[in-house]
């Protein structure tokens, strides 16, 4: 086997493997949409980050966390 | 306040119900795989194609599972950064290196070679799927180590030290992390994840008797799912001892709150049924449980494998009496102190917040030095009395009876079943009852295994790092009606999709029965 058919197998085997597939197919559209559901609606509507969103960079989210924690503490 | 412990509250039943959801189907990933690699590897041995039919059909079953499981843990993640970021940026790079790993572990090892595995029949080498069905398997049990080696550094922080100008632990000794609490841990949750996948195929196979198709498919999946669900089980309750011991040293608190026990003796018996009296404090004169039916000895064999060991108890421990490193009972630091010196680690950090904005570096380093001094306490300086510091004791003590009882009944049911599928009067493809107790036990397994993780979590708290953060200081400046809308989002979501496997799981079952598997007729 030369290697310059590795990338032809490789393809043909999820090519064929995702054509071939029955329950699969179902499989697949419950991960597509579950997917969408958990990283565009969720994560993005629902979920973010915090410290990313709100501070520009390390020192800024360690102080926030440090006013925090000392807060929290009184 | 008010918003504060609402948010703290709904954030945690949250994390409880996504990692609860999370856990349905994570063992069976972790089990099954295992079972279909050692199926595959008879069939390849044997040449015998009715192994290579039973190999694909549970392959089946494990592909449903891992399709509809598969990205549940991610939500988890999103939590850490929205609800709780204090706890986020604090536990560093501690946490986040091994998730790190464990993504690149999970995408690498088990994208690729579960494709090889559903895609490759015929178009890879017999060798080479059999390689990549094990791989799987190695892929989804490593993908676990990094995940538990994170929770355990929860439960016992170690290999790191607190960086006041970063506010977050910093790793100083990776090593560190692979600690007693976490190869206890991992390997209880590894192979308690067998044992509930033989739990699983026992009972499907048993439904193929009860409807008298493919018997002996369904003798052969009992077969090498019952010695795997046994031996898996008994590494389970092997490595719950370790952990147990792993507890009294590390989280003296969790068991006592385990086993309800407020008063330590020497000679300790354990709780074999109970009830915890919800009016017992660990200050007041009442009795510690409505009733209970004790097994003299028992608690000072669990936790310290001794007959006489002394076990202390809540109120003990409350004053000070713990658990040393090397097992030995040691009156310590009461809870008390602990909070008085956890206040004197904020107010050092705060000297060091103050010094650092005025530059001045002899005060930072004096300040530094005093917070190093305390760390070890800081976590107890939120809390305004010793009472918060004690976990949940009824849900703790109840959990642990649900998990130990389970367990023992599982332990049964493998040799009743592995008996009675070896027997020569065949009694399980004979006896319905049998049957039928086959498959109505196997939703409590996952009961058992949700109620080990019941105990290992609740008995931790009020901790997200034992004694360094407590829950309400973990928490993000959120709002409640935030996090109670997506508790009930997630709540739909993760049902409709535990619905959904559950109905194409069945489907496929019924489907594949119907057919001859005594020959490779899938597709």
């Amino acid at each position: 086997m030369n290697a310059g058919s590795l990338p032809r197998r490789v393809w043909l085997l999820y090519y064929d493997g995702f054509r071939s597939m029955t329950v699969g197919k179902t499989l697949w559209a419950i991960i597509l949409v579950k997917l969408f559901i958990f990283f565009i609606v969720m994560k993005l509507l629902f979920f973010p980050n915090v410290l990313n969103e709100n501070f520009d960079n390390d020192e800024e989210r360690a102080d926030h966390v440090r006013t925090e924690l000392l807060n929290k503490g009184n | 306040m008010d918003d504060l412990t609402t948010v703290v509250d709904w954030s945690r039943w949250q994390f409880a119900l996504t990692a609860i959801y999370h856990w349905l189907f994570v063992p069976l990933t972790l089990g099954l795989s295992l079972m279909v690699a050692v199926m595959e590897s008879i069939y390849l041995k044997k040449k015998s194609e009715k192994w290579l039919a039973a190999t694909k059909f549970w392959m089946t079953l494990f592909g449903i599972n891992f399709a509809i499981g598969v990205a549940t843990g991610i939500i988890l993640e999103f939590e850490f950064g929205t609800n709780w970021s204090n706890y986020s940026w604090f536990v560093g790079d501690i946490f986040g290196a091994p998730l790190a790993i464990e993504g690149l572990v999970a995408f690498f090892i088990e994208a690729t070679f579960v494709a090889v595995m559903f895609f490759g029949w015929g178009k890879v080498s017999p060798k080479f799927h059999l390689v990549s069905t094990w791989m799987t398997w190695f892929g989804a049990s490593v993908s676990a180590l990094w995940i538990l080696v994170a929770n355990a550094w929860m439960q016992y922080p170690t290999g790191m030290e607190f960086d006041p100008a970063q506010m977050r632990n910093v790793m100083n000794n990776f090593w560190e992390l692979f600690s007693g609490v976490a190869i206890n841990k991992y390997l209880h949750a590894v192979f308690s994840g067998w044992a509930l996948s033989g739990v699983f195929v026992i009972g499907v196979s048993a439904w193929f008797m009860y409807k008298n198709r493919n018997i002996p498919f369904a003798v052969r999946s009992i077969k090498v799912g019952g010695w795997i669900g046994l031996i898996g089980l008994l590494l389970t309750m092997w490595t719950g001892d370790g952990s147990a011991v792993e507890v009294t040293k590390r989280q003296p608190m969790k068991l006592a709150a385990m086993e309800g026990l407020y008063h330590g003796h020497e000679s300790a018996g354990i709780v074999a049924a109970g009830i915890v009296n919800p009016n017992k404090t660990w200050n007041n004169d009442e009795d510690e449980y409505l009733f209970d039916i004790t097994v003299p000895y028992g608690l000072s064999i669990l936790a310290k494998h001794d007959l006489h060991a002394y076990v202390p108890g809540i109120a003990d421990i409350i004053q000070g009496f713990t658990i040393d490193e090397n097992g030995d009972t040691v009156n310590t630091i009461s809870y008390a102190e602990r909070i008085r010196l956890g206040k004197l680690a904020h107010e050092a950090l705060r000297e060091y917040d103050t010094a650092r904005a005025n530059q001045d570096l002899v005060a930072m380093a004096e300040a530094e030095s005093a917070l190093r001094e305390y760390y070890p306490f800081f976590g107890y300086g939120y809390f305004d009395s010793v009472e918060e510091a004690i976990p949940p004791v009824g849900l703790t003590f109840t959990a642990f009876r649900i998990m130990v009882f389970l367990g023992t009944y599982f332990l049964l049911y493998y040799i009743v079943a592995l008996l009675a599928v070896y027997s020569k009067g065949a009694w399980l493809e004979k006896k319905r009852w049998l049957q039928w107790i086959a498959m109505v036990s196997v939703p409590l397994m996952w009961v058992c295994s949700e109620a080990g993780w019941a105990v290992a979590e609740v008995g931790r708290q009020p901790w997200t790092v034992q004694d360094l953060l407590p829950t309400k200081a973990a928490i993000s400046e959120i709002q409640s009606g935030s996090v109670i809308l997506t508790f009930w989002l997630f709540a739909v979501i993760f049902t409709v999709l535990l619905v959904a496997e559950v109905s194409i799981m069945l489907k496929q079952v019924n489907k594949r029965s119907l057919t001859n598997l005594e020959i490779d007729n899938a597709h």
